[in-house]
């Protein structure tokens, strides 16, 4: 029973990022029909930019997260601008060949830049874990925790509650009659892909000091964002939160009660039962087809 | 301008192509190494470990009257990545000898290319037992094989009392081997075995293991990877509350990294290693271990560093001893020379005894083991 409980506290702890890595991913996808292959290097990204903030300029942990995270904006802005803009209206294969380059690209610049070796970030964190009964947990996991929790609850509020998302919702519907209603099309691509981006940067800044980050960090995390996607559905961003915790659910009590060599393939095979057998997502709503 | 930049272009490869016969005063010794990747840390360790030894022996006058160069290629922490790198630096660079490729998975991916291509290597690291067991004639192990190990481990299990031991151990050729060489020691000597838990060799969360074998009833866990995953465990497991005792082996641990990097959690526990470059004067040949150390501070290095760093200078000597041997720079007269050659490495003499199936013989060189605990953030050692 207490390694029971244990593994639904990892779970808990894991399932806030894998989450917040969902979110930037379907968001984008939802509204701007692009398979963003550089979220996992945005990943990476914010993880550095917390290793030079921290380790290199010598500031605060806590400032650092704020920078990071402005930082993947900015990345996601210049992203968009460049490469996504000039080939709006090309089909989806050809923006995913260079978002794929972009991955490349990015990548080797990190390796490049920061060599290959990994790096490892201080926190201001006690080392004793926060012990209750039969379950331990370390404060740095459940700061991660609260942060990611808060940063999901800001971006729901973002596009429930302001006129910034509602304008995003339209043109998730509809973008041409969402630009013939006076929505800027362009100025949301931007502002989704940015948010989505800073998303990403967000949990990477978050992960890199609970691990190490070195170039190569966000393929797995890249890969676990797209699984979450497919699990709670294109464009779905309750259905990522669930999907997030589901992931981690599913890792945890595998690699418990199953087999530890298989837990980094819970969530292919997650992705292989929800195509067979919900291929929507397990969160679409029932439409109609044909 | 548009033709003079075409004229430099030219030039530049021409150069680049023509360059070769300003190679040929040198002698290649091709160094394949994850460099990027999991193994990253160790490799590069290994890599810098092989410079100090290249740069000695040049600075000596080199070997046959010529400088040593090496060519040293990422092999990505990745098998086919190693294979892919054997052969380049054997049909391109056209180095008479290897050394590589740090990871058990890595080295048995390359056998195969040093058979088609008959060149040898000098395994520096590898520590998974099929590698001088399967019948590859141009193997040369410097590093022990597991169950030499596991062998040396045999004699303080009773002082210990170990009762019943889990296993957490990479994924790979490495780590299953390792827990397979141990297991039987251990069941010989009446211990039982608990869990056996794997991780992925680039898995970042061992939380869900780590639960596992805490709520188990085993006194001792034996944890098997590289450096930068260990350092993970160690933070995972004292966030969990593990209590258990941590011994580690496979010789890539660097202490000194998991003494910075998980502070009190350290504490209590035991590391296999293969290199004492605390104690210099414990290690068979403490000249060369001070001049080694000493060149690696030099150098700006981490002191962690050292106890992975020494294979690489061991294995660029055994090459070039070998090489000094045969006479000439070809892979045949190097391999030859590889089973006559008799150095003092920085872990014990370096001489190659036959090992695996007769008339296909690796050569396998027996280097010491030893057993350190980690006691109020310093390294003590304890005798075997």
């Amino acid at each position: 029973m207490s390694e029971f409980l244990q593994h639904l506290v990892n779970m808990l702890v894991l399932g806030g990022t894998y989450a917040l890595l969902g979110i930037g991913l379907t968001l984008i996808f939802g509204i701007m029909n692009v398979v963003n292959f550089t979220h996992g290097v945005l990943y990476t990204f914010g993880a550095y930019i917390m290793f030079i903030v921290v380790q290199q300029l010598g500031l605060n942990f806590f400032v650092a997260l704020p920078v990071a995270v402005l930082a993947g904006w900015l990345l996601g802005a210049a992203i968009e601008l460049t490469l996504l803009r000039p080939l709006r209206g090309s089909d989806i294969d050809t923006t995913m060949l260079v978002m794929i380059g972009a991955w490349i690209a990015m990548q080797s610049g990190a390796l490049w830049i920061w060599g290959g070796v990994a790096k490892s970030v201080a926190t201001p964190f006690p080392e004793a874990p926060l012990v209750l009964g039969p379950v331990s947990v370390s404060w740095l996991r459940l700061f991660v925790l609260a942060a990611a929790a808060m940063l999901i609850l800001v971006t729901y509020l973002l596009i429930n509650k302001t006129s910034l998302g509602r304008a995003m919702r339209a043109t998730f519907q509809d973008h041409d009659t969402a630009s013939l209603m006076g929505v800027n099309v362009d100025m949301i691509y931007t502002s989704t892909f940015a948010i989505g981006s800073s998303l990403a940067a967000a949990a990477g800044a978050l992960l890199g000091p609970v691990y190490v980050i070195f170039p190569q960090m966000g393929d797995l995390a890249a890969v676990k964002a797209f699984a979450i996607v497919i699990l709670g559905g294109l464009g779905n961003i309750t259905g990522a939160v669930i999907g997030g915790f589901i992931l981690a659910l599913a890792e945890e009590l595998g690699a418990g009660y199953v087999s530890s060599g298989y837990r980094d393939a819970m969530g292919f095979v997650i992705i292989i039962a929800v195509l067979i057998f919900r291929p929507t997502g397990l969160f679409a709503r029932a439409e109609r087809v044909g | 301008m548009t033709r003079a930049l075409g004229l430099v272009g030219t030039i530049a490869l021409a150069t680049a192509l023509f360059g070769g016969p300003a190679g040929a005063q040198t002698i290649k010794i091709g160094v394949n190494e994850p460099l990027t990747g999991a193994f990253a840390a160790s490799g590069t360790y290994v890599v810098n470990g092989a410079k100090i030894a290249a740069d000695e022996i040049n600075a000596k006058g080199g070997i046959l009257g010529k400088k040593i160069e090496l060519v040293i290629e990422d092999n990505k922490s990745n098998p086919t990545e190693a294979a892919a790198v054997a052969e380049k630096l054997i049909t391109s660079d056209k180095v008479p000898v290897l050394m590589g490729a740090w990871g058990s998975s890595l080295t048995l991916a390359v056998m195969p290319k040093l058979i088609e291509y008959e060149t040898p290597m000098v395994v520096e690291t590898s520590s998974s037992g099929k590698i001088t067991t399967t019948g590859n004639p141009f193997i040369f192990r410097i590093s022990p094989p597991s169950a030499v190990e596991a062998a040396a481990f045999k004699g303080i299990v009773d002082k210990l009392a170990l009762k019943k031991v889990d296993f957490l151990v990479i994924n790979n050729d490495w780590g299953r081997g390792t827990a397979e060489d141990f297991s039987k020691m251990m069941k010989d000597k009446g211990i039982t075995i608990g869990l056996v838990e794997t991780m992925d060799q680039g898995a970042q969360d061992m939380s869900a293991q780590l639960s596992k074998i805490k709520s188990s009833d085993s006194e001792t866990v034996i944890v098997t990877t590289a450096v930068d995953q260990l350092t993970l465990i160690f933070k995972q497991a004292a966030a969990l509350g593990l209590k258990k005792r941590i011994i580690t082996t496979g010789g890539s641990q660097n202490p000194d990294q998991i003494i910075a990097q998980a502070g009190a959690a350290a504490n209590g526990t035991m590391h296999l290693t293969t290199f004492l470059p605390w104690f210099p004067d414990k290690t068979p040949n403490p000249e060369a271990t001070n001049y080694f150390i000493t060149e690696w501070k030099k150098r700006g290095f981490e002191f962690a560093g050292c106890t992975e760093s020494f294979r690489g200078y061991d294995g660029i000597r055994t090459a070039a001893a070998a090489i000094e041997k045969a006479g000439k720079a070809e892979p045949a007269a190097i391999k030859a020379a590889l089973w006559n050659i008799n150095i003092k490495g920085l872990n014990g003499d370096i001489v190659f005894r036959k090992s695996g199936p007769e008339g296909k013989e690796s050569g396998q060189s027996q280097p010491n083991v030893y057993l350190i605990e980690i006691n109020d953030g310093k390294v003590e050692m304890k005798t075997l």
